[in-house]
């Protein structure tokens, strides 16, 4: 039978296409406890779920932090300036601090790559991988397969096209990964600046024109630029990137009419995309988001039983 | 392993539609009578029993699905179970449901499809029905309709197969 038998979710690059499966059909079972009356099952009741967003994040924590609460676990959030580290205290010490504290599942979030692989070699407690640096944002690229898998009942084969800030997105490559792994033909496209041909090596194509990226696309997901990154040298203005690069009505009426919009939000109406079009039937934004939580219900709950599996 | 055939296809059906009529019976009011069965084959157990029923009243009785794993107690113990989707797509609320799995043991997979029917709503009754009764409860549980009582050992297993998910009826102990 097939099973999961990982204590944390560190990273899309090292599971397997069955396990990624696996998971996806345990977040079909979670996402129905969101349609009943009570939305609560108390599988992981009595379970202690600590959210270290040493990076800042709202949507990410909230929906980690409510999947946890519906799973009956309970949850602390720990973010950079209320934590010990702004004091001097190592990622380590403030980790083994956690886990003294009988935490069961520490789900982090920081800026470095490979902070959630490193605590995952000492802890008992699992770890699960929220974002590290421009590594991977494993439950993202997830909720981004459920969805397209929800709308489209396949990956295999089909042709996802992500556009936008390609260079330091954890999304990106770890959407890459995933896609790629279930059969999926991944273009990247933008400006050559954020879409260097590098990214070839992970199996997708690379392309810098827009309308080549959209023609044959059956999903495109638009990843968001980053201001708050902004290296000014990118791209001459924001202006210019829209009018490049920008999803609007025009393009988009090129492009197959079974096609969809996906996005991670949040979104910049105007710029990387058209706001009629983030609002329009075509555009499933709002159900990545409830997806979103019930993966992340499913990754906590697999992760949680996990641990257990050999005794 | 030996094994010895308790029941076939037609003592299967047999028992389905005795508790079929005993169900109607006690139920006066078929009016909000709908069945869940728990999966895997209390759901083929259900579909069928509400056929029969929906032969003797002339009327169709709703039917779901019930999948326990997320509600289990034993976790810890046994580790990351297979969730499978729960479906019910009427409204319990007010309603006699009738929850139907194939062998009842400790109760402990009935401890959880209550607490799960009720996070759907507030059914006005639960009733339970099986088609083998093994004994050995670990919780005070009891079957309203039963199929066969077959006393067993602890250390036996009591394997229902239905042509729905295994392609042919029996019911089989293994020692």
């Amino acid at each position: 039978m097939k099973t999961w038998q990982r204590k944390d979710l560190l990273g899309i690059q090292d599971l397997s296409a069955d396990e990624i499966n696996f998971l996806l059909d345990s977040a079909l079972a979670f996402k129905q406890v969101g349609e009943r009356t009570v939305k609560k099952v108390p599988s992981l009741r009595g379970k202690t779920v600590i959210n270290l967003f040493i990076e800042p994040s709202t949507r990410t924590r909230t929906s980690f932090e409510l999947a946890a609460k519906r799973l009956s676990a309970d949850v602390i959030n720990i973010t950079a300036s209320a934590s010990s580290l702004v004091k001097g205290e190592t990622l380590k010490d403030t980790a083994l601090n956690l886990q003294a504290l009988n935490a069961d599942i520490i789900v982090i979030r920081h800026s470095a790559a490979g902070a959630p692989h490193f605590l995952g070699k000492f802890l008992k407690a699992s770890v699960v991988n929220a974002g590290d640096g421009a590594h991977e944002h494993p439950t993202q690229a997830l909720l981004d397969a459920f969805t397209i898998r929800e709308k489209k009942g396949r990956i295999a084969g089909l042709k996802v096209t992500i556009l936008g800030d390609i260079l330091y997105s954890r999304v990106a490559r770890s959407n890459v990964w995933l896609l790629t792994k279930l059969g999926a033909e991944v273009t990247l496209a933008g400006p050559s600046t954020l879409v260097p041909r590098v990214f070839e090596e992970l199996g997708c194509r690379v392309t810098h024109n827009i309308d080549e990226a959209l023609r044959d696309a059956d999903v495109i997901n638009l990843l968001r630029i980053q201001h708050e990154r902004q290296r000014k040298t990118m791209f001459p203005s924001t202006g210019e990137y829209t009018a490049m690069f920008g999803l609007n009505k025009e393009r988009f009426s090129r492009m197959k009419p079974d096609s969809f919009i996906m996005h991670p939000g949040p979104i910049n109406r105007g710029v990387e995309i058209d706001s009629d079009l983030a609002d329009g039937n075509r555009s499933v934004i709002l159900e990545q988001v409830t997806n979103g939580l019930a993966v992340r219900m499913a990754v906590l709950f697999l992760c949680s039983g996990g641990q257990f599996s050999e005794s | 392993m030996s094994t010895s055939p308790l029941m076939d296809s037609a003592t299967i059906n047999r028992a389905l539609t005795r508790m079929a009529h005993e169900i109607v019976e006690r139920n006066s009011d078929p009016t909000g009578l709908a069945l869940v069965g728990i999966r895997t084959h209390g759901v083929p157990l259900a579909q069928r029993l509400a056929g029969l029923i929906a032969g003797i009243l002339k009327q169709t009785i709703p039917t779901g699905e019930l999948d326990i794993a997320m509600h289990r107690d034993d976790l810890a113990i046994r580790g990351t179970p297979v969730v499978g989707i729960s479906k019910i797509d009427f409204d319990v609320t007010g309603k006699t449901i009738v929850l139907v799995d194939d062998v009842l043991f400790t109760g402990r997979t009935i401890r959880a499809a209550l607490d799960e029917i009720a996070d759907f709503g507030r059914p006005q009754r639960i009733q339970l029905a099986v088609l083998i009764d093994r004994g050995h409860r670990e919780l005070p549980i009891r079957p309203d309709y039963v199929g066969k009582n077959v006393p067993t050992a602890l250390a036996e297993r009591v394997k229902v197969r239905l042509t729905e998910t295994d392609a042919k009826d029996e019911v089989v102990v293994e020692r």
